[in-house]
């Protein structure tokens, strides 16, 4: 096995750390690291301040005071909120699984079927292309919050008597709060992946073509698997979306406690910062913060890198 | 090899430009187009139909089976001239305040975004990749966690923002019962001349919130500048400066020259998308300062919760959407003239 070798920029780089002749000296190096130090403790003071309330006690309602580890630390809030975060009947995992049956299930639905008209606007010519496209541009610049109303009452509409649920309300489920999110994700998914597709180099295509591959072999076998990193990326940000989304999930599930998400739990705990233990919020806060936080923290530098232009509307 | 050429282009327009290919595009966009019809296009219409009508809670309830009456253009002249029934509920007001919130978020995002940026890139910096690395995390935090967090953090009671300053305080000799300020509820405003009203017009002082709100999203909003800049900054020719040096160029100069040239066009439309998230940032206003002290702080974004959620006058939610449609058309419109006009800078 031969050493792994160094490219040339980066071999210049590496010692350019000890050779350069511009090296900030002692004392400037010294006043950078303070500045760099500062900067990272506004940074971390929110996270190490939530990180430690999250450690009182549920007997103590409000912190003694400003200490990383408070007395009597204990992990019990974090016990109490997977048992019953609110005083509303419902668990943590119950929570997070209609949390995630929301943000899986709209962001999958709207890269599925967004892929194949984002490819669609990106490679192919037809009649009514530029209209469509403005269309989608119009919809998109709206936000999520100026849809709410015509989808509360247009949801609120369809009422059917089941055999085995009964009374059956589409306003009132997750299902028509999955609906009223996909009408906003969609056209970013579109938009997003049209985006990306755009930047794909048509030689490929091209060679295809000269072998008389169809327009759906071009897609099916050329273009999807160059996409799957902005699939990813599409399916995750609208995910991080439909994780937090909180306009209809509020607005529409009001009484429905057993479809309540965790936006919603915590909204719960806000509501009365003087009833809820500040642990308790605390604790439920970071479970709730972390395996997205995890999750973008590893994509986030293709996200950075211009893979994903448009942000998810909120 | 001029006819594989030639026949590549043939079948390539074969892909892209005839009758064929446009029944093609249309199968690949029907699924995405059949659902965005009834769950976004439709619904969106209905909108326009119910912003002209005084549609309330009662007809919603479908045994009643009552219909909205038809009231013209009446919820638009309302909203805009606020003659709405909900207190502190003020058009103009708020219409200034989102504008001041975007700008003045967006101008302290970028200062500081490209001055970190630059900290980070100085030569020969200790520790860089783990500051990189650190200063990303206020990125990967869901915006409704920092809100409720950074509410809780401004409390006037225990809030740490308070214990903080009370500790510094404490420093200077100063007693710890000074500090309880009341960040996200004072009403009177710390500075007069900032946004000043005028005579008859809407109470536009910033109160104590606004800075709080600031400040939080001053923590959220920074590092993503940093990060697009800091990515400019690397795409500088190193050949350039040096260039510059020798020609004599002094170290302003070069900065002004070479490092601003090579930024502006990065940071601008950067500038211009962060302008829209924060225009319509719901999450900050919402669970810190709930839009107060009197409706100070509201935005259109938040009122438009409002009046659907709470106030639930469904007709005048309906024509405050389509108003903030136009308002938001008006900010793309000037923001891609904008873009286009910087475009001829870029390098």
């Amino acid at each position: 096995m031969t050493a792994p070798t160094l490219s040339g920029p980066k071999l210049r780089s590496r010692f350019a750390l000890w050779s350069r002749r511009d090296q900030p000296g002692l004392i400037r190096q010294f006043g950078l690291q303070i500045l760099c130090l500062l900067v990272l403790f506004t940074v971390l003071f929110p996270i190490v301040w939530v990180v430690s309330l999250s450690l009182d006690p549920l007997n103590r309602s409000r912190p003694l005071g400003l200490n990383i580890i408070p007395p009597g630390a204990t992990l019990e809030a974090y016990a109490q909120v997977l048992r019953q975060p609110t005083n509303n009947p419902i668990t943590f995992l119950e929570l997070t699984f209609n949390s995630l049956k929301i943000a899986l299930g709209t962001s999958l639905i709207s890269v599925g079927i967004g892929v194949s008209a984002a490819y669609a606007f990106s490679r192919l010519n037809f009649r009514g292309r530029q209209v469509l496209m403005i269309a989608i541009l119009g919809v998109l610049m709206l936000p999520a919050v100026a849809t709410l109303v015509p989808l509360f009452v247009l949801l609120n509409s369809v009422r059917v008597d089941l055999p085995i649920v009964g009374d059956f309300n589409l306003r009132q489920s997750l299902l028509g709060v999955g609906l009223a999110i996909v009408s906003g994700l969609l056209p970013f998914a579109i938009w997003n992946l049209k985006g990306y597709l755009d930047t794909i180099p048509r030689d490929l295509e091209e060679a295809a073509a000269v072998d008389g591959a169809s327009v759906n072999q071009t897609f099916l076998q050329i273009i999807l698997p160059l996409a799957v990193p902005a699939l990813a990326v599409t399916a995750f940000l609208g995910f991080i979306a439909g994780w937090t989304e909180f306009y209809f999930t509020s607005t529409f599930l009001s009484g429905n406690v057993k479809d309540h998400t965790l936006a919603l739990a915590l909204n719960a705990m806000v509501g009365q910062f003087s009833s809820t233990p500040w642990s308790l919020f605390s604790a439920f806060a970071i479970l709730f913060a972390v395996p997205p936080a995890i999750v973008y923290f590893i994509v986030q530098r293709w996200i950075t890198s211009g893979l994903a232009i448009g942000g998810v509307k909120g | 090899m001029a006819d594989a050429m030639v026949s590549k282009r043939t079948l390539m327009s074969r892909l892209v430009g005839s009758g064929r290919s446009s029944r093609i595009a249309y199968l690949y966009l029907v699924p995405a187009f059949l659902v965005m019809s009834i769950i976004t296009i439709y619904p969106l219409a209905f909108q326009v139909w119910m912003s002209f009508t005084d549609m309330q809670l009662v007809h919603l309830n479908l045994r009643l089976g009552l219909t909205p009456d038809f009231v013209g253009l009446k919820n638009y002249v309302d909203v805009i001239a606020s003659q709405l029934a909900i207190p502190n509920y003020n058009f103009v007001r708020i219409v200034i305040y989102n504008l001041w919130w975007a700008i003045t978020n967006v101008a302290i995002h970028l200062v500081l975004g490209v001055g970190i940026a630059l900290l980070l890139n100085v030569k020969g910096l200790r520790f860089r990749k783990f500051y990189r690395a650190m200063f990303i995390l206020p990125v990967v935090i869901p915006p409704i966690i920092v809100a409720t967090v950074w509410a809780n953090m401004f409390d006037a009671q225990n809030g740490a923002i308070n214990l903080l300053i009370a500790g510094l305080g404490r420093f200077l000799g100063m007693s710890p019962e000074v500090f309880h300020i009341d960040w996200l509820r004072q009403v009177q405003s710390p500075i007069d001349w900032l946004l000043p009203s005028w005579d008859g017009g809407p109470n536009l002082s910033l109160p104590l919130a606004f800075y709080a709100m600031l400040a939080t999203n001053t923590w959220l909003g920074w590092p993503l500048n940093s990060v697009v800049a800091t990515g400019a900054l690397q795409s500088i020719p190193h050949e350039l400066y040096e260039a510059a040096e020798i020609d004599g160029a002094t170290s302003r100069q070069r900065f002004r020259h070479i490092t601003l040239a090579y930024l502006r066009p990065a940071m601008i439309p950067y500038a211009i998308y962060g302008f829209v998230i924060t225009f319509n940032l719901f999450f900050l206003s919402f669970f810190m300062s709930g839009g107060g002290p009197a409706g100070r702080t509201e935005l259109l974004v938040t009122q438009a919760y409002r009046l659907a959620n709470e106030q639930r006058v469904y007709g005048v939610a309906a024509a405050f959407a389509v108003i903030m449609f136009f308002i938001l058309l008006a900010i793309t419109l000037v923001a891609n003239r904008l873009t286009k006009a910087t475009q001829s800078y870029s390098l």
